[in-house]
């Protein structure tokens, strides 16, 4: 249960084309993460999928039954929400119990599946309360809640922890892992949130313009980006991109060196630049380098800590074992 | 404002307007007050100044006090029925995403700017009139006899005109209410497996249920003291006579301004009391 194949969907609203053509299989148990800048049409695709937007063409699949035109109640998919969207005059209690309360559940099974989502997202004590009397993670907590009772084949996620403070987004992030590894059931999940991506996904759908760029496994996609496009992407802080000569040396039209592979040195290297601004965060130091003659502006990454002060000449010297080279149309050459 | 200066100079500002609204309600409160205690009919040239509750004791004991205030409350009651299940409904089809929405919603407030005496005027002579009322044209097209709306059911017809002029106030603020509930509420419900109406029922109505409340409570201070439809129409016969009707018979009627203020006070103070019975169901809703 839990595999989802897009034939060929196609979403357009009025005249404007948000979604291109597009194909996609999420297999069972997987948990998928779609990555792109604003407004590329991730929670379109994602409300596709669930059934909340019909689509212009194509079809949807899941597990193996065509679901194109079913409406969302009956293609066994939850959703969590952003703004969570709990019923405000519900408890928690029948806020969980609401979608087994429409499918007619009796109220011992009702009972006793509340009290065992309760139980497994530490919601125990906050059964009577209502949506307006909890924390932002204690809401989200309800919602997944929400989504678990139904025993769903895919859990559809959209940016859920956008709303919540940068601790709290990474205790959340680990319970829905967590929670993935208990219920092996396939989720799907929105995010811009790059690290979000990276440490949860087993498959990252990279989509830019509605377009999948790149489709794999966080680590495919951080050592063999597709294009410059999903490059430029994956990684923070972000890989130096270097047109122009340098670039031509390598037989391509743009190079890439992500800023971990970049050595450094004060006294000799192959490229010469100036110290702009460095951001040391302890364990790490970025390096903003300017006047290579290459780009703009190079990032350096650095782990420990370097003295580097404003207007230093430094020297940089890439690792060629992990230089991208990408050609006119902005493709890897192998 | 939280300063203890502005708070001060916030009070200094408002006063003016505290007086001249307190003298303009006080003085003619007083006044009733004052008449309801004394047997004043101007037109026999009797005056005494104080007889005890004599008129209030008239009052409330004749027959057509209890008669007039279940007409009052039959009226407010159907009123509110028909103008919050309307308003509801024109609500929700409002905010629906359809061609030339600006002007239906114009439309749809209208009634509201018309004066009562003028509406009550138009539905009497347009609508009920039994020779000529375009009701009457549809019961004949349909093959029914023509039938005297305002003398065989004059209740139902009079409520019919005020919950007319009334239903685009019920329906601007449920709108506004309906407009303020978070889609994603709606999104969630329909993928937890609710169908249309389980939606309305669970999801809807409770996110109404303030601005409902808020309706009922504005509406009834106001419908308690319809007048011109009544004086327009029925003339308060045919058991339409609500107790701000009666009032209003007693004093220009039969020119017994003691009774008829005597008549004021009572209603004066049973709208006191729904008003604060109302307040705190309010209350308890905007408190949760
Ligand atoms: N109902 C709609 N009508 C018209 N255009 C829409 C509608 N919903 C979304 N769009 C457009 O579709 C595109 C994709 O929107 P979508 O919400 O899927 O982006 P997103 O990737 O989720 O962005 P974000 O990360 O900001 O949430 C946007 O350009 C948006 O303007
Ligand atoms: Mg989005």
């Amino acid at each position: 249960m839990g595999q989802i194949n897009l034939n060929q969907v196609t979403k357009s609203f009025g005249d404007v084309q948000v979604i291109p053509p597009l194909d996609l299989q999420i297999n069972e148990g997987e948990f998928v993460v779609f990555v792109g800048p604003s407004g590329c049409g991730k929670s379109t695709l994602l409300r596709l999928i669930a059934g909340l937007e019909d689509t212009t063409s194509g079809h949807i699949n899941i597990d193996g039954k065509d679901a194109t035109t079913l409406p969302p109640s009956k293609r066994g998919l939850a959703m969590v929400f952003q703004s969570y969207a709990l019923y405000p005059h519900m408890s928690v209690r029948k806020n969980i119990a609401f979608p087994m309360r429409m499918a007619g559940l009796d109220e011992a099974t009702q009972k006793a599946k509340i009290e065992a989502a309760a139980k497994a997202l530490n919601l125990t004590d906050y059964l009577d309360r209502k949506p307006g009397q909890l924390s932002g993670g204690q809401r989200q907590r309800v919602a997944i809640g929400r989504a678990i009772v139904r025993e769903p084949a895919a859990f559809l996620f959209d940016e859920p922890l956008s709303n919540l403070d940068a601790a709290l987004r990474v205790g959340m992030r680990l319970e829905i892992m967590e929670l993935h590894k208990k219920l092996e059931t396939t989720m799907i999940y929105v995010t811009h949130d790059q690290v979000e991506a990276m440490t949860m996904a087993d498959k990252i759908v990279v989509l830019q313009a509605g377009v999948i760029e790149q489709v794999g496994s966080p680590l495919e996609l951080y050592h063999a980006p597709r294009n410059k496009f999903v490059a430029g992407f994956i990684g923070s802080p972000r890989m130096n991109l270097i047109e122009g000569p340098e670039a031509q040396k390598h037989g391509a039209a743009t190079i890439g060196i992500r800023p971990e592979h970049l050595g450094v040195s004060k006294t000799a290297g192959l490229w010469q630049g100036k110290v702009g601004v460095a951001e040391h965060l302890g364990s790490d130091t970025f390096i903003h380098v300017h006047q290579t003659g290459l780009a703009d502006m190079m990032t350096v990454r650095i782990t420990g800590d370097i003295e580097a002060r404003h207007g230093d000449t430094i020297y940089l010297t890439p690792d060629m074992d992990q230089l991208h080279r990408f050609d006119a149309a902005g493709l890897r050459i192998e | 404002m939280a300063t203890a200066h502005s708070k001060s100079a916030a009070r200094l500002m408002i006063a003016p307007a505290v007086f001249v609204l307190l003298v303009w309600m006080l003085i003619p409160l007083c006044m009733t007050l004052y008449f309801s205690f004394a047997d004043y009919r101007p037109m026999r040239g009797v005056f005494e100044t104080w007889i005890g509750f004599e008129n209030f004791i008239r009052f409330l004991t004749s027959s057509s006090f209890l008669s007039s205030l279940v007409t009052t409350l039959q009226m407010v009651g159907g009123i509110l029925v028909i103008t919050i299940a309307g308003g509801v409904l024109m609500a929700l089809l409002l905010d629906q995403p359809m061609f030339g929405q600006g002007i239906v919603r114009i439309l749809v407030i209208a009634p509201f700017f018309v004066m009562p005496t003028v509406s009550a005027l138009v539905w009497k002579n347009m609508f009920f009139n039994v020779d000529n009322g375009l009701f009457s044209y549809l019961f004949q097209g349909l093959g029914f006899p023509p039938y005297d709306f305002l003398s065989q059911s004059p209740l139902l017809s009079i409520i019919v005109i005020v919950a007319w002029q009334w239903l685009p106030f019920a329906t601007l603020i449920l709108l506004t209410a309906v407009q303020s509930l978070d889609s994603e509420q709606l999104e969630a419900a329909e993928m937890d497996g609710a169908p249309a109406l389980a939606r309305f029922r669970f999801i809807i109505l409770p996110h109404l249920s303030r601005a409902i409340t808020v309706v009922i409570l504005i509406q009834t201070i106001f419908l308690l003291s319809i007048f011109a439809e009544i004086f327009v129409t029925t003339n308060g016969a045919f058991g339409t006579r609500t107790l701000t009707y009666l009032v209003y018979q007693r004093v220009l009627e039969s020119q017994n301004i003691g009774l008829g203020s005597a008549g004021g006070i009572v209603a004066v103070i049973l709208a006191n009391v729904i008003a604060i019975f109302l307040m705190r169901i309010v209350g308890k809703n905007l408190d949760n």
